[in-house]
């Protein structure tokens, strides 16, 4: 559904491209992991797929084709047409990417307001349905909080929640477990695995850590300075990592969490 | 509501605060007004009769309560020059001074709006630069030069300005026309400070990771910016522009001179010309008022605007 094609990302106020040319896919239903360290392109890459990269400070080549269709190609007002709608993007850190001022029941419910002329009585039943759904207990009552009275992992599925309520076919997240503390993720990494499995929404999740990719993903790829330097089967990379690069990251997972083959 | 009275309350006990230390401010003067008033028909008999009627007598706790009952009652004393209650005097220019800071204040936030957003949606376009160039020019300028260069242009050369001030029983209309460039020559620097003051606040916000979710959501770039970064840069322009009111009273005295306005600033000046202090321990009382209802007002604005400001209060 998602197929990248030697994407090219270049920043003009940097030397080095961003991205150097990156080609992967992801199937309908699939979620693929995409690590890296920091500054490897990781967001970037995401960023483009999702239309959010803003054109005047970056050039990009390629193509990026969803069911089809290359975004690289679209104009603006096309795009916003599928962000949203077709393609949900759930960010790092769930404060500050929650507008403060707005409830939060209004944020989820935005994108449906934004692409269909639903009522707001059907607007919020929905929205209370998708905050049931990414299991937030006593959803009513979320829904007309502001972001400051929940806490991160609250927030993170308050977030979720936005991004799935209009059944989008592709889901971008960008380290959405990374701010949160450790069991707060887990739940979230199962969250997401229950939503892949219901709504068949295919998923591009981005993480520099690769043992949480392990737990979440089939297919894995690795980026490093804006280059795929491995991609396949999580459970081949994890324990034959072909790249000595990917050995490193694995190397660098505390044993404790690294699990036995 | 429980936060509205606090603030109540607080703005209550600033005011006697204030009210106190100006009493306290204009005992220490020295000089004794009765000499002064009684002049060449001084006896220390007549001295004393007259020190006890205008209240210059006893400790100086009791003589503030006094003051104070009196202010709040509307009985503000008499003025030594006039022989006038206060009240009086006062009564006949506050209004004249009210009406040209809250046209001014009208016309700060009708125009440096517009303008303000216009320059952000412009970003970094010819209109935004010239208007940054504009805005920097004008904000230079004081307002009662400005003052000075509206009288000139338009009663002395256009002669669109009437040659005397209107009182606004005489004629609504003429006396608005009266205060219109007076107010223009105030809100003047004011504009280009606020529209300054939007712009970057409203840049910084349209940086901001929840613009980007906004965007992600499929807002157009208006959208973000009047459903959500609009919002957000508004609690430190309203605090601004409380700040704003209080220079706006200080400069409008002047700018009454320039414009020949019977209000509070030329019966001030006047005042404290003829060292009568009843009269200028009133007016700066009210205006202390008027600057601190204007502080207090833009913090519940912000309160409303802002949930996280509400201490307590949200449920
Ligand atoms: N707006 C921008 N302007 C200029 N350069 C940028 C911009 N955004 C990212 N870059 C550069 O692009 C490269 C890739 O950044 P990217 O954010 O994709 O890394 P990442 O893999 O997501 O890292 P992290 O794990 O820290 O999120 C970096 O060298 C970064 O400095
Ligand atoms: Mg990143």
């Amino acid at each position: 559904m998602l197929e990248v094609r030697d994407l090219h990302v270049k920043f003009h106020s940097r030397q080095r491209q961003a991205v150097g040319g990156v080609s992967f896919s992801i199937a309908d239903g699939e979620i693929l992991g995409l690590v890296g360290e920091s500054g490897s392109g990781k967001s970037v890459t995401a960023l483009t797929v999702a239309g959010l990269l803003d054109r005047e400070k970056a050039e990009c080549s390629g193509s990026v084709l969803l069911d089809g269709v290359d975004l690289l190609k679209l104009q603006e007002p096309e795009l916003r047409q599928l962000r949203g709608k077709r393609i949900g993007v759930v960010f790092q850190e769930p404060q500050t990417c929650m507008d403060p001022l707005m409830k939060v029941g209004r944020q989820v419910e935005e994108a449906l307001a934004i692409h269909t002329n639903t009522s707001r009585e059907e607007r919020r039943r929905l929205a209370i349905q998708a905050l049931t759904d990414v299991e937030l207990p006593d959803p009513e009552t979320v829904y007309d909080k502001y972001p400051h009275e929940l806490s991160g992992g609250q927030l993170q599925r308050a977030m979720i929640a936005a991004a799935i309520l209009t059944r989008p076919a592709l889901l971008l997240l960008d380290e959405p477990t990374t701010a949160l503390d450790v069991t707060v993720q887990a739940q979230i990494l199962e969250l997401l695995k229950k939503l892949n499995r219901e709504h068949g929404i295919s998923m591009l999740f981005i993480s520099h850590n690769l043992y949480v990719v392990k737990k979440l993903c089939r297919r894995v790829a690795v980026m490093q300075r804006g280059l795929l330097v491995e991609e396949g089967d999580t459970q081949e990379v994890f324990y034959h990592p072909q790249h000595p690069y990917t050995q490193r990251l694995i190397a660098a997972i505390p044993t404790r969490q690294r699990p036995k083959p | 509501m429980k936060q509205a009275l606090k603030k109540l309350g607080a703005f209550l006990l600033t005011m006697v605060i204030v009210s106190f230390v100006t009493f306290l401010a204009f005992q220490l003067i020295p000089g004794d007004p009765v000499t002064h008033m009684l002049g060449t028909s001084y006896t220390p008999e007549r001295a004393d009769a007259l020190r006890e009627q205008l209240g210059l007598k006893g400790p100086l706790l009791v003589r503030y309560w006094d003051w104070l009952r009196g202010f709040v009652t509307g009985a503000m004393g008499t003025s030594y020059s006039y022989n006038l209650p206060v009240s009086q005097l006062v009564g006949e220019k506050v209004g004249n001074t009210l009406a040209l800071n809250a046209l001014t204040f009208v016309l700060i936030v009708a125009l440096s709006l517009p303008i303000g957003l216009f320059t952000v949606r412009r970003h970094g376009g010819a209109a935004d630069r010239c208007l940054t160039v504009v805005n920097q020019v004008i904000m230079a300028v004081p307002p009662f030069f400005t003052g000075i260069l509206f009288t000139w242009l338009f009663s002395v050369v256009l002669s669109w300005l009437p040659g005397k001030f209107i009182e606004f029983s005489e004629d609504p209309v003429g006396y608005w026309q009266c205060l219109f460039f007076p107010a223009l020559a105030l809100a003047l620097p004011r504009i280009a400070m606020t529209v300054r003051m939007l712009r970057s606040t409203l840049l910084e916000e349209l940086h901001r990771d929840y613009v980007r979710t906004a965007i992600s959501r499929g807002n157009d770039s208006r959208a973000a910016l009047y459903r959500h970064a609009l919002k957000n840069a508004l609690p430190p322009v309203v605090t601004f522009l409380a700040q704003t009111m209080a220079e706006i009273v200080a400069s409008s005295i002047v700018v009454e001179q320039v414009f020949s306005i019977p209000g509070l600033g030329r019966l001030l000046l006047a005042s404290i010309n003829s060292s009568d202090w009843p009269v200028v321990q009133a007016i700066v009382v009210l205006l202390a008022l008027w600057v601190m209802l204007a502080g207090t007002v833009a913090d519940l604005i912000n309160q409303r605007i802002d949930p996280r400001l509400r201490l307590g209060g949200a449920k």
